[in-house]
Parts: C-alpha cells; structure tokens; sequence
C-alpha cells in the first residue's frame, strides 16, 4: 500500500531542515538548547580553542541541577568548580542562567516547560539523556553528547541521521491506581531497553490523551529508557491549555497564529509506521522494578522472577547478576519487599501534580518507623508552589525531608546518595547499579506507590493503605 | 579527532547485556572540567572486583572493547567515550549499541561497529579463550579479522568518511553558513527566545 501521509515526528523534522544532500545526514535547526554544569564545560572550552562563538545566545538557556546541593552544608569543592565553570561561560557567551538560589533554578527539564520555553513543534536539544520529556508538547527532543552540544553553541543546527517512526498506542481506560509512571514502565517491559533503538516513538491512543501534560512528560522522559531517540506526544487542547499564560509563550496575535500551527502537527490518518505497538490501558498495573534495569519490572502484585523462567540467555544472564546485586530471592512477593529509603523527585516525576499525588496519600499519616524519606521538587517554582498549597507541611508532618530543587538522589552526584546496600523506592528513571550512590538498590515505582510505600514501610499502593481515590492523574 | 582507518590489537570481552554508561563511567567523576584524564576511572565500580576482566593480566593492554546487546544504553555522557579513548581504546564491538554513545563514539573518533549476535558470540569466546588472539578492525573495508574470524559490518558512507578523515562536524557544517542564515531568515515570529524579559 502507497501511503502520502507523513509522522509529527517527520514533519517537525521536515520544518527544521537547514541542509538535506544524498549520502548526508540532514542538518536539522535546533530553535531551543538547553544547558547545564555537567556535560557543557569541555564544550565551552572546546569552542574557545576553536575561536568560535555561540551562534544564539538567545536560543540558548542554562541552569544548574546535577550538582546542586538540595539542603543546607558543606559543598563539594569541586562541584562548586563545575558550577562556576557554567557561570564563567554564560557570562562570557551571553547566555540566560538560572543558577543556584535563583527563584528560576531547577531540573532543566522541568524548568522549560514551567517557563513557557518548550513548545509544540520546536526542535529541542540538551546535553541530557532525560530532554525526551520536552517531546509531550510535541516537540522533536532528544539528548545529545558534548561535542553536540558544542557543535549546537557554534552553528544553532545539528547534523542528524533520520531516525525511524515508532507508534505506541495505549488504548482504553487505565485502571484505578495507575499512574503516567506505570504506563511507561509498562512499555519498556513490553518493548525492552533496546526496544525503541533508531527510532522516535510517537504515544498515542486514549489512555496517552487522557493523561495531563505533566503525566505526558514523565511517559515521554523515560523513552530513553527504552533506547528510542525521542518520545512525542501529538500536541492537543490539553497541549495549548498549558502553554498558554506562561512566561515565553506567545501571547495575543502571535498566540493565535501559533497555535493554528500546532493544530496541524499531527500524524495524518493515512501515514505508516514503521513499527507500532499496541498496548490495551487496562492490562496495566502498578509496577516497581526488582533488578537492575527498568526493563526489569513486575506489578506491584507480584513477586521477584525465577531467572530460570526467562527463555532467552541473555536476560537470564541478566536477571542473575540483577538478583545478586539487588539482594533479592526468586519468588518474593513485591509486597514484602521492605526500603530503606523513599525518594520523591527526579525530572520524571517532580512536578506540582507528583507532589500533590503523593500528598495526599501521605496527609495526616506518619512515615514508617527507621526509614528515611524525602521530597525533592523539581524547581524552585515547584516548591514555591506546593507551599502555597501547604504541601510542604503536609510532607514534613509525614516525617519527609523537604529539600530545594535539583536533580538530587537520581544520580550520584551531589550529596543526596544511598549508602552501599541502602535499598529505596525512587520516582527516578534508572535502576542502574550505583545509580543513586555505590552500591545502593533502587526500585523504580510511581509517587504514589512511593508515598504509600514510605507509609507501610513495604511496597504498597495508596489502596492497600485504605485510600480509595484514583491517582491516575499526575505521575 | 584522530582518524581512524585500520586498527589491530588485543581485545577485552565484557560478556554483558545492557551495560549502560553509568558503569562505563560513573557519575562521581562526571565532575571533572576538563576533556581528558577520565580512564583511570573507567568502569570504576566493576574494577573494584579483583576478578573483573578489566583487571586481569592478560587483558592488560587491550584496546578493542567486545560486548554484549545494547551497549553504551542510559546518560548521554561522552565522558564515557573519552574514558574508552583515554584507557587506550580505539573500537567498541557490539550486538547493538545505543544511539547517543554511538554518536559520541562518533565524534570522538571511538569507531563503533555492530555485528550479528552469533559474530559477537564467536569473536567473545575467541577472545575470552585466547586473550593474546589479534583482532583488526579495518573501515576501509568494513570488516573485521581475527585468526578464524571475518566479519563485515555496515556503516554509513558519511560517517565513515569522516572518521577516516578524522574531520570536524562543525567545520564541515559551517560550510553551509549561508544555508543557516537563509532558514533563520524564514523561521516564525512567534517561536520563543530565553531572554528573560520575553
């Protein structure tokens, strides 16, 4: 069959081609760059020994969120060398910074959409695996290496192979209790960590519109979790609703032409794929992850895999060495797994709607006995936020640490770390071993499982504990 | 970046799946500022393990990396690639390797090469059983040779170019300085800036 219609992926690429040649990658124009401490210094530098400039300062925003201390105390010296690396550069290249203590400092991938700077259509970069979350307004976002992020402070494009077109289609109701974070790490299961290789994934199907933007962020930020190199969902009135009002969206005539635009970024009824997966919403639960990538999950209701029950070697292989690492016995129920630590942030889930979610499972309980909890936002405008709500006394009445923004005990890179063989139930993306600090164990869930979990001081959801409301909204 | 035509040396075999760049290098020593001295911490976590193949003698020197599916999978950090690069490494072979850690293979002059997983299979046990066993990977011809083994690989002719050229992405994209221009001239008012009093 000859089909003429054409992807959001490929017209949003399409509308960005600067350059197109026969045995060439295209040269794709890159209308937002975001940046930060960790992986833009040799990048800077770079374009210093090559006597270059920043092409658009204007194009490009820069904040701090890897390093950055979330409480109050002795700061690493040289994080403190890296963050100022970042400062020096933005000073002499003329680049926005919301740097430390500014009201507008956060994870990067959550300061863009909450200023209005991520729009539908926009093709976004970042020296950041996780800048797939910018793809839930409809944008092209995708992470990229440091002599990218050089190559896009020099000339605003970036030479691209044309990836493939993925449609994950999630159709039907999700059942009571699953949450945005449960829909995608049923798709990494289904699909597998390489699943998405090559490809930018499209989410489409009922379940994917009836999420709020913020849910479609966290499906969109962990489709780097299953190898694709984007993930986008087709911008919507739920899309323009959020947009409009923020600080750098546009605004009176300028609005409304821009939003005729976007109505027509979306997939044409009569063009093809070249993979699609078909998930049905109601055969999702909660999951939490046992081994040591987020492929590696099970409902909530179940219990820790037999290796020997996996067919192909390679993940048997896999989920041996995972066991070994997480300290767990084939045949454990979930339930009975007991963390040490619960952690509520990370750009996957940090937003207003995650705290909320989790607040309200957490109000007026108390967090279990020995564990330690903690809330992180997202960004300063974040907690700004969920302290006009009053979730911040909500959280410290529970017995949780409520922290500054950054990107925290997500990685191990800044003070908020598990100690070796520290087990915790993490909002996070990756499982990885030492993700969150040597020798940690993380189990990745949704907030609501991880407020509920922080509670009962085993994994749990909001309904073990009695709470009967719905939590799909959100995270 | 260095150019890379034709290389011969011993390989190291990490008979692993999925082994993403947070082991490769972690994120403790993300900190650093400067490009290079990464590869003293190169799989810093595993190399703690005495037995860990990174440590044993006979792999001493090695400089061809063979591994399992999905290789180089999680955080974009090139600082993986540099502490490959900075450990003596020239090539990484795998079943499949993830997007953003080939393309920073690629622009760091770290050639990546994919085979079939039965190839990796067969070149992963001969170097486990013979760690002295010479392996060459040539992009000239794509292929890669080892006593009992041939392999071709596929890569795209512009990659491959400028790999063997050892040529500069931006210097070659700014040949086109005119064609940037021109698109910025045509694109909408109403897409956004980052300065702050938009």
């Amino acid at each position: 069959m000859i089909t003429t219609g054409t992807t959001l992926s490929q017209k949003v690429w399409d509308q960005h081609l600067v350059h197109r040649a026969e045995g060439e990658p295209d040269l794709l124009y890159v209308d937002l760059h975001l940046v930060h401490e960790v992986t833009s210094p040799q990048a800077f530098d770079g374009l210093r020994l090559g006597e270059r400039t920043v092409r658009r300062p204007d194009l490009t925003l820069a904040t701090m969120d890897h390093n950055v201390p979330t409480a109050p105390g002795p700061q690493d010296p040289v994080s403190v060398r890296q963050m100022e690396a970042l400062e020096r550069n933005c000073a002499e290249f003329g680049i926005e910074l919301y740097p430390t203590g500014h009201v507008g400092q956060g994870i990067v991938h959550v300061i863009g959409p909450q200023m209005g700077l991520t729009q539908p259509g926009l093709v976004i970069v970042c020296g950041d695996s996780h800048t797939s979350t910018h793809g839930a307004f409809g944008a092209l976002a995708f992470g990229i290496g440091t002599s990218e992020v050089e190559h896009v402070l020099a000339t605003q494009t970036l030479p691209q192979p044309t990836p493939g077109s993925m449609a994950v289609t999630v159709d039907g109701d999700l059942p009571p209790g699953v949450a945005a974070k449960d829909v995608i790490l049923g798709v990494i299961a289904r699909i597998g960590t390489g699943g998405g290789v090559g490809h930018v994934i499209e989410y489409r199907g009922s379940a994917i519109r009836s999420l709020s933007m913020e849910g479609r962020m966290t499906v969109c930020n962990m489709s780097i979790e299953a190898g694709a190199r984007a993930g986008m969902v087709g911008p919507d009135d739920t899309t323009f609703a959020y947009v409009e009002g923020r600080p750098h969206a546009p605004k009176g005539a300028a609005w409304e032409r821009a939003v005729e635009h976007w109505r027509s970024l979306r997939t044409d009824p009569d063009a093809a794929f070249d993979r699609e997966v078909r998930i049905d919403a109601s055969e999702l639960t909660p999951y939490v992850s046992w081994g040591t990538n987020p492929a590696q999950t099970v409902s909530i209701a179940g219990a820790v895999p037999d290796p020997a029950s996996f067919d192909d070697p390679i993940h048997r292989e896999s989920a041996e060495r995972a066991l070994a690492y997480m300290a767990l016995r084939p045949g454990t129920a979930i339930r009975d797994i007991r963390p040490d630590t619960v952690f509520i942030g990370s750009c996957t889930n940090s937003r207003i709607e995650d705290l909320r979610v989790a607040a309200d499972v957490v109000r007026g309980r108390r967090v279990r006995d020995g564990l330690r909890a903690m809330v992180v936002p997202g960004s300063m405008l974040v907690k700004a936020q969920a302290e006009r709500e009053g979730l911040d006394l909500v959280f410290r009445a529970a017995g949780f640490d409520w922290r500054d923004a950054g990107c925290s005990m997500c990685l191990g890179m800044n003070p908020d770390q598990l100690s070796p063989g520290e087990r915790c139930a993490s909002t996070s993306n990756r499982n990885f071993e030492g993700r969150q600090g040597k020798g940690g164990r993380t189990h990745l869930v949704s907030p609501a499982v991880a407020a509920a979990t922080a509670i009962a001081g085993h994994f749990c959801t909001p309904a073990d504990l009695g709470i009967q409301r719905r939590v799909a909204d959100g995270g | 970046m260095q150019p890379f035509t034709t290389h011969t040396g011993t390989a190291l075999p990490i008979d692993r799946s999925d082994v993403d760049t947070d082991q490769i290098i972690p994120a403790e020593f993300l900190k650093r500022i400067e490009r290079t001295g990464f590869g003293p911490f190169l799989f810093a976590e595993w190399r703690k393990d005495p037995a860990f193949v990174l440590n044993r003698p006979e792999h001493a020197g090695a400089s061809i990396l063979v591994a399992g599916p999905n290789f180089g999978t999680g955080s974009s950090r090139e600082h993986a690639v540099w502490a490959l690069e900075d450990a003596g490494f020239r090539a990484v072979i795998a079943p499949s390797l993830a997007d953003i850690f080939r393309t920073n293979c690629t622009k760091v002059g770290l050639l990546p090469v994919t085979l079939p997983p039965d190839a990796v299979r067969r070149l992963m046990d001969a170097v486990s059983g013979d760690p002295t066993t010479q392996v060459t990977v040539d992009l000239e011809a794509k292929a890669v040779n080892a006593p009992g083994f041939d392999a071709a690989f596929d890569i795209d002719d512009f990659t491959r170019w400028r790999l063997l050229e050892g040529l500069d992405d931006i210097g070659l994209t700014l040949n086109h300085e005119a064609a940037i221009a021109e698109f910025e001239a045509t694109r909408p008012s109403f897409l956004p800036t980052a300065i702050r009093s938009a």
